[in-house]
């Protein structure tokens, strides 16, 4: 494939109103201090200080490798699954640092969910899939469980769609609605955070616009991380955008002003499509 | 390459493989088509009246005017078999010392088979065993009788450079001029009135004891025998196997001591069936004293222990097979490792496993060493598993259709006589291992069509 310079035309939408410039500083929910992951002896995200604030969301971008997935899966601990992976620094949520070793992982991740790149429920119905979190929270009764199930499958805007086929194997959903499903059982256990690696990748550009206005609407209840490749739709779904490039944070910023009138050099080539 | 020799390349190597399919079935034919023939040949057979007569006496099966009147109409035809040897006998007293001693020898050897196709002559106390109170009870059988009967067998040692050549003789003419001559004719003409043969289903063949250690009666014990040791056996592995997968899969890291452990699994899977025989006496029976002797216990322990290594190694590939990202939506939502393996990473690895199970079912149905010293006796009664004292009836031995049908092939007093005993075995054996696994295989396809959605 030849690829030339584009005319990178972006589209960066009005600033929110209620965003403003020092929320991350005034209401951080996340709060990475010289953080760094390590796979073996290469450094993955290296030192990286910055805060998620609270209910807002908050996009990662940065060309493939810059370790932007890392930096997320490194907020609910999804890299221990990782043979050889190791931090350093400090990663704070609710005052407290997540990688001491006293704490809960599994109450950790209850606490910030996740949404992966490809739709992943599980090979049960749709009703198990929402299910599977509460559950393994203990809830068992009948009742309570079905207003869970509603409840999130409403909130992730699926719920119209699948309230005659909540028996039905989740795989027979359209991708779309896997992921919408994935985002559900996401919310099920009420989490404080959302975290979503690159959650339309691998979706068609109409279950893309569904995610995205979904996640508008998820705004202010949940502290959203998105991690994406594509810088629209980072410019278009968040309030603060952090851009990693080889592991470190070049800049982070107010959506808008990123986008607009960038403070690095770096950031403004990789916006403008000059490499990346 | 040239797009035309491609071509020819792809189209005949197409050709081999579906040759090669057509062999495999053509072989498989060659191999199932004779067993199920004979084997079929336990269950359906003309039987004769001396079966019959057998049937209403030892199983109280059929009715008792019915087989009277027969056993009268066949008694009638035998009549002059019995007058004709007694006349014989009469003429033989008044011949000269050396005469006689010529045809005593004889004369015992036709009153042997008479014996053996007719049954005990009427008038002689009844024999002890069941086997020598009855003539022979299936017309192929009956005629074979017949045949040494009216021909015996001599070699011919005339040419002393080669080896002797099998020559028959009519035994009429060993007879000739004497007062038996007549007999052999009477029991060509009059074979089918003495024995009266009858298209039988035995299906009881199935359901039965075997009677007078085979010679009649059916294969029940060892039928139930089988079923219980490869259940036994899967009791055993598949929980173990699975559970040693998952560690390995799920939980042991790289080192080495693990790495050893697989190759040890792996070996282990190709070691020799007797070894793993003399293993389960050593250590279920003399070490662990699981019983005291043979019994279903130590043989279903033993069976576990040689198909083990098939069901971690079925059982790994499968939970490798499951796609990482159920595992991490899994412990994504909280759950703990130990759940995620339960709830997610089983359930979907299910339909790889039970095809490991599958395979090592038929395996362990079939295997004969491991259950020789550990379990499997030649005769014995039928295990009642569900009777008050559960432990007591799997302690005991328990006839197993492997090991009785190498038992009649080779160490049976009277192989011959029952040869159509060991290929029911085996028709059954085989018909068993299918059906296990034909209810394996739709439980597989029912389980991934869950899955599937």
């Amino acid at each position: 494939m030849v690829v030339t310079t584009p005319t990178f035309d972006l589209v960066v939408p009005e600033r929110r109103a209620d965003v403003r410039d020092d929320a991350p500083l005034e209401h951080p929910r996340i709060v990475a201090r010289e953080f760094s992951v390590f796979y073996g002896r290469t450094e993955a995200v290296v030192k990286v200080t910055m805060n998620f604030p609270h209910g807002l969301v908050t996009a990662v971008i940065g060309p493939s490798g810059c370790g932007k997935s890392t930096l997320l899966r490194a907020i609910n601990r999804m890299n221990d699954l990782i043979p050889g992976c190791r931090t350093g620094g400090e990663l704070i949520f609710d005052g407290q640092d997540i990688y001491k070793p006293n704490v809960d992982v599994a109450a950790l991740r209850q606490r910030i969910g996740m949404v992966f790149q490809k739709p992943n429920p599980f090979p049960k119905s749709v009703f198990d899939n929402v299910a599977y979190g509460p559950r393994i929270l203990g809830i068992q009764e009948r009742g309570s469980l079905r207003d869970i199930v509603e409840r999130s499958l409403s909130r992730a805007a699926l719920w119209e769609e699948v309230k005659d086929r909540l028996g039905d194997n989740a795989l027979g959903l359209s991708g779309g609605q896997q992921q919408r499903l994935c985002i559900a059982r996401a919310l099920a256990v009420d989490p404080d955070v959302l975290l979503m690696d690159e959650p339309t990748s691998a979706l068609d550009p109409r279950s893309t616009a569904r995610i995205e206005d979904l996640i508008g609407e998820l705004r202010g209840q949940y502290t959203i991380v998105i991690v994406t490749h594509n810088m629209q739709q980072a410019a278009r779904v968040s309030d603060f955008t952090a851009f990693l490039y080889e592991g470190l944070l070049i800049e982070f910023d107010v959506t808008g002003k990123l986008f607009t009138n960038p403070g690095q050099k770096q950031t403004e080539d990789y916006i403008t499509g000059r490499f990346g | 390459m040239r797009r035309s020799t491609r071509k020819l390349i792809d189209r005949s190597f197409s050709g081999l493989g579906v040759m090669s399919i057509v062999l495999m079935a053509a072989a498989l034919l060659v191999i199932l088509a004779p067993i199920f023939v004979r084997g079929l040949g336990a269950i359906f057979f003309r039987g004769t009246v001396e079966f019959r007569r057998m049937q209403l006496e030892q199983f109280e099966r059929g009715s008792r005017a019915a087989v009277e009147e027969e056993t009268a109409a066949a008694a009638a035809a035998r009549a002059p078999v019995y007058r004709m040897l007694a006349e014989f006998e009469e003429e033989l007293s008044a011949m000269a010392a050396e005469e006689r001693r010529q045809y005593a020898g004889q004369l015992r050897e036709v009153r042997e088979l008479v014996t053996e196709l007719l049954g005990p002559a009427p008038g002689t106390p009844a024999p002890v065993l069941p086997r020598d109170q009855y003539g022979q009870t299936r017309w192929d059988r009956a005629r074979f009788k017949l045949d040494l009967l009216l021909q015996r067998t001599e070699y011919d040692y005339s040419d002393a450079a080669r080896m002797g050549r099998e020559v028959r003789v009519d035994r009429a003419r060993d007879f000739a001029g004497t007062r038996l001559e007549p007999l052999f004719d009477y029991l060509r003409a009059h074979a089918r009135e003495m024995l009266r043969p009858r298209l039988t289903a035995y299906l009881r063949f199935l359901t039965d004891a075997p009677l007078d250690s085979h010679f009649f009666g059916g294969i029940w014990p060892a039928i139930l025998g089988t079923l219980y040791l490869t259940l036994g056996a899967m009791l055993f592995a598949l929980p173990m196997g699975v559970i040693s997968a998952v560690y390995l899969v799920e939980y042991a890291g790289q080192g080495r001591l693990i790495s050893l452990l697989r190759t040890c699994v792996s070996t282990l899977a190709g070691v020799p069936s007797i070894v793993f025989a003399l293993f389960g006496l050593a250590f279920f029976i003399h070490s662990l004293h699981v019983t005291p002797g043979k019994s279903i216990i130590a043989g279903s322990m033993t069976l576990a222990a040689l198909i083990l290594p098939t069901i971690i190694r079925a059982s790994e590939e499968a939970i490798r097979a499951v796609p990482e990202t159920y595992k991490e939506a899994a412990l994504s939502l909280g759950a703990g490792k130990w759940r995620a393996v339960i709830t997610v990473i089983l359930p979907a690895s299910l339909p790889g496993i039970l095809t490991g199970t599958v395979i090592s079912m038929g395996r362990a149905a079939g295997e004969t060493a491991p259950i020789i010293f550990t379990a499997a006796v030649s005769v014995g009664k039928a295990v009642e598993l569900f009777q008050a004292r559960f432990w007591e009836a799997l302690a005991q031995p328990t006839p197993a259709l492997p090991w009785n049908i190498y038992n009649l092939a080779t160490e049976h007093e009277a192989v011959d006589e029952i040869r159509h005993v060991q290929f029911g075995m085996v028709f059954v054996l085989v018909l068993l291992v299918l059906l296990l696994n034909a209810a394996a295989i739709a439980l597989r396809a029912r389980v991934a069509r869950r899955l599937r959605g």
